[in-house]
Parts: C-alpha cells; structure tokens; sequence
C-alpha cells in the first residue's frame, strides 16, 4: 500500500511536471547572440556595433593592408622578393585597385540597417540616437566617396533590402548611379550630418563635424576636377554618366570644395592647427603622424590603435632600418625613391636635382654624406630618412642608419661587397675593413634599402614598437587639416583666386621651413601638383589625384625613365616617372689625395627594376567583374576596357 | 578467409572502364587566327596592348575571352567550335572600328567549325608608308611617308608625333626599345617624305644590328600605329 502511494505520486509529480508550456520549455533567449532591440536599447552596446563598422572602413593604403599598398607608382621601392613585380610589371591590369563588390554591398547593407534600426529604435536618448545615426551616414558616404574614386558611378542603395526567394531577382538589380550623383550624393549627406557631429577637435577616431566637412571638401575637389581635367581625355566617359562629369559642373563643385575647407579653417568646426610642437622642422614634421595627445589638433579624423591591445599593425617592424630592427629579418621594405627625393624643393622656392656632378660634369665631393641634402623643405627629413640619419630603436639608442655601398677608387673603379660581414682589403692595404652599409645599398638583397633611403614618415620611435609581439599604435590619418588646406588653396586657384590659394599653401610651406612665402603669381597648376605630392607622400593619395587630373596617362606612359628624364623637369606636373631610381654613396678612396675618404653620390636603377609604369585609358576606372555585371546586367561596362 | 582475386581484378576493370566516360572534355583544337588589315595592308601595333574580345551566347555568364594582337597585327584563339562574336573594344587600336548606333562596338559573328583564318579589316586614321631604314656610322635612318586614311573632319584625328625606335630583340615599341628619336606632327612640313635618324647607344653585348620600325602617334588615341620591324646592320 505505501509502496504505491510513492508509485502515485511520483506519476502524479511526473505529469503535472510535464505540463508546462511547450514555448516555457523551448524558447530560451539565446546568450551568444544579443537581439536588435536589446542592442538599440543602450548607447555602449550601439557604440560596439559601431565600432565594427568603422574597423571596416576602406582606404588605398593603410596600416591593416600593410606595406605592399604603400609601394606602387615609382614613388618608392619594395626590397622584398614578394614585391618586385611591382617595379617588373609593365603595367597594371584593369581590375588594379578594385574591391571585392560582394564585401563592398555586404559592408553598405550592414550600414543601411545600422541607420534603419537606430532610427527605429525607442529606448535611446535622442541625443544618441542623432549621432548613431550621423556616423552611420558619414561611413556610408565616405563608403561610396571610396567606391567612386575606384569606379566612377556605382549603384547607389540607400536602404537595406531582402530577396523574396520568388525567382526573380530583378528588383534587387540597379543600374549604376552618374559619376556626378555620387558627389552629389557625398556632399548632400556631409551637409545634412554635420550639425548633428561633435565640433570637437579631440574626437579623432569617431565622426565629428569636422571630419564631415573634410570628407566633403576632398569630395567635391575630386568632383570639380574630374570635370574640368576629364575634358583633356573625351575617351574617358560613358554617354549614361556613370564615367565622366560635364565640364560646366567644375566651378559650382570648386566652390563647394573651398566653402567646406574654409569652414574648418576658420574654426567653424572646433580648434584645427597645423601641428607646430618641435624645433627641429623635420622632426616635427614627422611627429604629426605619431603625436596621438590633444596637443595634436592637426589630425582629423583617425584610425585608431592601441599597444598591449590586440589592435596594433606592423608598420615600424616591417620597415625599420635593417641595421637596428628590432625583429630578425624583418625590415626595411618601403624604400622611397630618388624620383620623391629630388622633388623635395630648396628653401628659396626652386627646383633642383640633387647636386651630384660639378658643372664640369665629375663628381661632387661631400665631406659629411648629409650636406647633399642640405637646405632643402624640411619634410624630406621628415618623410624619408637619409643615409647617416640618427635613429632610435629598441636596441639602439641613437644608431645611425649605415647606407653606403662601397669604395669609389681614385681610376674610377668601385669596391664593394655582397653584404656588410664580407670584409675585405682595399688595394695597397693589408686590413680588411667593411665595404658596404649594413643597410645596403646592394641590389636585390631584400629588407637592406636597394634606393639608398627608408621611409620615416609612419615609423614609430616607441621602444618595443619595432617587435612583432608587441606592433605598433601609430595611427592612421584619414583626414588632416594640412590636407584640408591644400584643397581649400587648389579649390581657391581653379576659382581664379591665386591670392587665397597663395596663402592657404603658405601656410603649409612655412612650417615646410620656407621663408620665402610664394605669391599670387607663382601660383600655377604644377605648384599645387607638386605640393600635394611631397606634403601627403605615402599617404594614400597619388594614385586618386594623378586620376582626377588625368595626369597618370602622361606621368606613367610606359617609357622607361632616363636619368636625363629624372634630373629635368623637376617640379612639373607632367614629369615622367615610370621606374623608381636611388641614390647611391660611395666612400671616396685615395689616401694620397686631401678628397680622401669623402663622399661621392650616384644616381642608380636598382636591378630588380625591369618594368615601367604604363597607365592607360582603361586603367582610370577600375574593371567591375564579370561576375558582377553577369548576375546585374543593368551595370554597364567601363570605358576602354 | 580467403581473397577472390577475381573480383577485385573485376572491380579493377569496372571502374577503369568507368573512369573512361566523358568526364572531362577535350581541349580546344580549333584555331581562328588573323591580322589587321587595311585594304591589303598589314597593320602594325604594339604587343600586348590593342585587345580583342569573343563572346559566346548561351553558357550564362557575360564573360569575354579575351586575347591580344601581336606586334604584327596577329592574332590567335584555341577555341571550341562554336559561334562567336568578336569585337574590339571602344578606344583601342590606332583604328576606327565600326560602332552601332548606342555606341557600341559592332560585333563580327564568326562561325568556327574547324580552324579558320580571319583578317580583321578596319580602317586606320593614319598609315606609314614606304618606310626604308639604313644604318651606318653608329646611326640609323629611317624614310617614310605619312598618309592620312580618315579624312572626315568628324572623326580625323591630328598627328602627334612620329617616332622611330630600335631596340636590340625584335620586339620594338614606346616599352621595348634602347633608343628613340620623334618629331611632332606640328613639326612635319612634307608629310609624303619624313626622316627620321637616331644614334644607336653602346649595346652590351655589343652587336652590328638593330631592329627598328617607326610609329606614329595619333592625338587622343592611346595606340601607335606602326611600320613592319626592320632588321638594320650599322
């Protein structure tokens, strides 16, 4: 009897335990992932999501790419076996500085539904969700500024859509929008966004106002001057629009730009300076790049790191001298060419190659291997380093960077070795002594400098940030005010207005270390050519503005270049630059002559460079797959491809 | 246990005999080969750079193969039998290719059964004619007419420069050459007789010939037309 009492109740416990809701029992909130409405129902988690899509943001060269995007177009070299079909290509392909259009509209659609559900969300203060929503817009539209400098005329989604799985897919197909819409498009949101944004020049690496209008002043300068330059090339433009802007539209564009860039100038955006910290002009030159303290109020808006994170990039330890690196075999890949070198300007506002011959056509003789490079713009030592430069490393403290590469002998002859530990005796002597830097220069021996320079501009002289296991914080500048500058002058002289251009670039030359300041009349197209390309070297640019000027077609035309070619015409907009060339010194040896033991310069073509540049028609709007226009066949080809 | 030696030598054979069904198929083996013409004239340009495309319907992709004329104006495919379209594309060549009334290049449809040989006919804006070089004394002339083809001011195109190049391999071009000399075309008072003369540098290995051919540079057109290459002693 008690024996089935328990058998009972052990039935009667079982069922009634069994009957709790089936929706009880199964729908349990997942814990890996956090639902929309949780996530839009607080800012930090908002600012996460956020975060993620600003990793994602794209550029043509940054620390994430690595140093291979930073070694096209003659203006450096890449000693590195896995680059040197960089400078052995005759040319680039139509697909060249193209993008992944599958991660390009995933990247859009995820930023369609940020802005959809910040918008729809009920929880967040209004304050959070205007900015949400402003930052969102402002990585959209910087999203497609970058899709159009690659493509021209994209399709533009400005909201994020579902297929129906019904078999027709068409309704998910758009035609590329005009060339000239997506500016449009760019500068109509900048203008929307920009009172929404934080006029606050600390707020680097989220959107602030400023950063706004500086995405918009590049946009519309890039605008203007498609249309005014595409007219020099006819052949490049598409009869829709999706390639090309009618030359009517560059003044308005122009004056778009200069509106923008005046606005963060004159403060109108929070305290923008140009960075004026350290003596030593080179120095501080290079400082902007590294200086991450609000004393910094050059710096716009940022890719930021963090040593010790997790989130650092291996700039420094992949292109550090050789000679000091502070990781074994990993070094010295960016090696800046003669053709950047040379066209760093002399202080009194003139152009010149490096004096490596007397008039009489000898050699030059230096006594210190620095004074070739004596009294010119200060931020070539601040962009490059040159042989003999003082650098600090983990290991080293204040070692100097040992690019020679070998004895020039009183008949002419040279003495050098393969690499630095091979010793050998000079003629008439009996000691074997070096015959060549430890960083190079010798061809095709890779992580030494085969130009005779290192790149200095990004290299950060943080002890430890040389090493792999620790990287590097530096960050990346996407937008600065000395950039917001030169467009602001280039805006102001295709207006007809030299005298505001000539003092906006003024500016910039100063702290450059010119006191001579240029005037209204020496400004022309191939100052603001040139002071684009020696003040934002290495910064992503080249490629964009030799395309907006329709310039790469003369620049890179696939002819090699002489050394004729390099020493003349210095300072032209035009100037063949097709293969990357060095400067080499030599230790002059001749113990019976007072020259004895100084220093001699050549001009060399680093061996491993057997191809020329070649930029074509084709090669101004990047190649859109075939994959792409056959699942959308409303997208239409580029031209001359 | 024992193994059945048979039955494995069987199932040896089945999927041998198996492995034997179309599972991959054969290569191309048709060629469709030709040159640039000009009413009898081979056109000369530069290698690798003027491109011509096929296309074939029906296999659902918009995909062209694509191909390249030689410095002679040659061109080749290894292709299925099939039909095709062949075009080239706008804004390439020193030539004018027929366009349809949107602007875009008239297809030329071309049946392959078999190997076939296909001159493409086009019509150039310029030809050079009578192109004699001589070398001599460390140097090499070349003689040459200049010959407008397209004279309809709509679509002429002014010369902009005419260039002679040698090289010491065959191949001669803007990209492939040791020396070069060019005049303008604003420069050129008789077009019916152009010299041209260029100093040949120090070669290494040295060697007693050049190759040589001249081009012509079109304003606004990316390719040069050029002369037939020449083998010069000097």
């Amino acid at each position: 009897m008690k024996k089935s009492f328990y058998f009972i109740a052990l039935s009667l416990w079982t069922c009634l335990g069994g009957c709790k809701k089936d929706s009880d029992f199964l729908e349990i909130p997942p814990n890996s992932i956090v639902p929309t409405e949780t996530v839009f129902s607080d800012p930090a988690l908002v600012l996460s999501v956020l975060g993620d899509l600003y990793n994602r943001q794209l550029a043509f060269s940054n620390f994430d790419q690595g140093w291979r995007s930073f070694g096209d177009f003659s203006e450096s070299f890449i000693s590195d076996e896995g680059a040197y079909d960089i400078v052995q290509n005759t040319g680039w392909g139509y697909g060249s500085w193209g993008v992944n259009w599958k991660d390009a509209y995933t990247y859009i659609r995820e930023l369609n539904l940020f802005i959809e559900r910040d918008s729809a969300s009920t929880k967040l203060s209004a304050g959070d969700k205007a900015r949400f929503n402003a930052e969102g817009r402002f990585l959209r539209a910087n999203y497609y500024f970058e899709l159009t400098k690659r493509y021209g005329g994209v399709p533009l989604i400005l909201h994020s859509e579902t297929y129906d799985y019904k078999g027709d897919p068409s309704y998910l197909q758009h035609p590329r929008a005009k060339e000239s819409d997506m500016y449009d498009f760019v500068i109509s949101e900048a203008e929307a966004i920009k009172d929404q944004l934080p006029a606050d020049q600390n707020d680097k690496s989220r959107a602030s106002k400023a950063a706004a209008l500086a995405m918009e002043a590049r946009a519309a300068l890039y605008a203007g001057s498609i249309a005014k330059y595409g007219a020099t090339t006819p052949g490049v433009s598409l009869p829709g629009g999706e390639v090309g802007i009618p030359s009517a539209k560059a003044q308005d564009y122009y004056q778009k730009a200069l509106t923008a860039a005046q606005s963060i100038i004159n403060g109108g955006a929070g305290v923008y300076k140009l960075y004026k910290v350290l003596p030593d002009l080179s120095d501080n030159f290079a400082a902007i790049f590294l200086d991450k303290s609000s004393v910094n109020q050059e710096s716009i808006f940022i890719t930021d790191y963090k040593a010790l994170s997790g989130r650092t990039h291996g700039f420094t330890t992949n292109n550090q001298p050789f000679s000091i690196t502070d990781e074994p075999d990993d070094a010295g890949r960016i090696n800046p060419s003669l053709n950047l070198v040379e066209s760093f300007e002399l202080l009194d506002n003139s152009f010149a190659p490096l004096p490596t011959r007397t008039s009489g056509g000898k050699d030059s003789l230096y006594t210190h291997p620095q004074d070739i490079f004596a009294g010119r713009d200060a931020r070539l030592r601040g962009t490059v380093m040159v042989p003999f430069d003082t650098v600090d490393s983990y290991r080293f403290k204040g070692a100097t960077v040992d690019i020679w590469a070998g004895y020039l002998l009183a008949n002419g002859s040279i003495v050098t070795a393969g690499n630095a530990a091979d010793h050998d005796t000079l003629p008439g002597t009996n000691v074997k002594v070096q015959l060549v830097g430890e960083d190079g220069p010798i061809n095709g021996v890779r992580y030494h400098t085969q130009t005779g320079f290192y790149i200095r501009k990004f290299i950060d002289p943080t002890i430890g940030s040389g090493r792999r296991g620790r990287g590097s914080d530096v960050p990346w500048i996407h937008y600065r005010l000395g950039e917001v500058l030169l467009n602001a002058a280039e805006a102001a002289f295709e207006l007809g207005d030299p005298g505001t251009a000539a003092g906006y670039i003024n500016q910039i030359r100063q702290r450059a270390g010119f006191t001579v300041d240029l005037l209204p009349a020496e400004i022309t197209f191939d100052r603001i050519v040139h002071e684009r390309r020696v003040e934002l070297a290495f910064e992503g640019h080249i490629l964009y503005d030799m395309r907006r000027w329709r310039l790469a077609t003369k620049v890179w035309d696939g002819a090699a270049t002489a050394l004729s070619d390099l020493r003349s015409n210095i300072g032209k907009a035009d100037k063949r630059s097709t293969q990357p060339w060095g400067l080499w010194p030599y230790r002059y040896y001749n113990p019976s002559s007072p020259n004895n033991g100084k220093w001699v310069f050549r001009e060399v073509l680093p061996s491993k460079v057997t191809g020329t540049n070649r930029f074509t028609l084709g090669n101004y709007y990047s190649f859109i797959g075939d994959d792409v226009r056959a699942a959308n066949p409303k997208i239409v080809k580029q031209p001359n491809q | 246990m024992r193994y059945n030696y048979r039955y494995i030598l069987l199932l040896f054979l089945v999927c041998t005999a198996a492995a034997c069904s179309k599972d991959n198929y054969k290569a191309p083996a048709s060629i469709l080969k030709g040159r640039l013409m000009y009413k009898g004239d081979s056109i000369g340009v530069e290698r690798n750079q003027v491109p011509l495309q096929l296309y074939q319907y029906g296999f659902g992709k918009v995909g062209a193969i694509n191909g390249d004329f030689s410095q002679e104006g040659l061109y080749s495919f290894s292709l299925f039998d099939g039909d095709y379209k062949l075009i080239i594309p706008n804004g390439q060549g020193p030539f004018l290719w027929k366009t349809d009334a949107n602007g875009n290049p008239d297809s030329l449809a071309v049946t392959l059964r078999g190997s076939q040989t296909l001159d493409l006919e086009v019509t150039p804006y310029y030809m050079l004619r009578g192109a004699t070089f001589t070398g001599g004394s460390g140097a090499v002339t070349a003689n040459f007419s200049v010959i407008k083809v397209i004279a309809d001011p709509a679509v002429a195109k002014d010369v902009e420069r005419v260039t002679l190049y040698i090289n010491k391999t065959q191949f001669v071009s803007g990209a492939d050459n040791i020396a070069s000399t060019d005049i303008a075309g604003a420069d050129i008072t008789d077009p019916d007789h152009v010299t041209l003369n260029v100093t040949v540098p120090a070669t290494y290995p040295t060697q007693n010939y050049v190759y040589a051919r001249v081009g012509l540079k079109i304003a606004g057109v990316e390719d040069m037309i050029f002369t037939p290459v020449v083998k010069v002693q000097y």
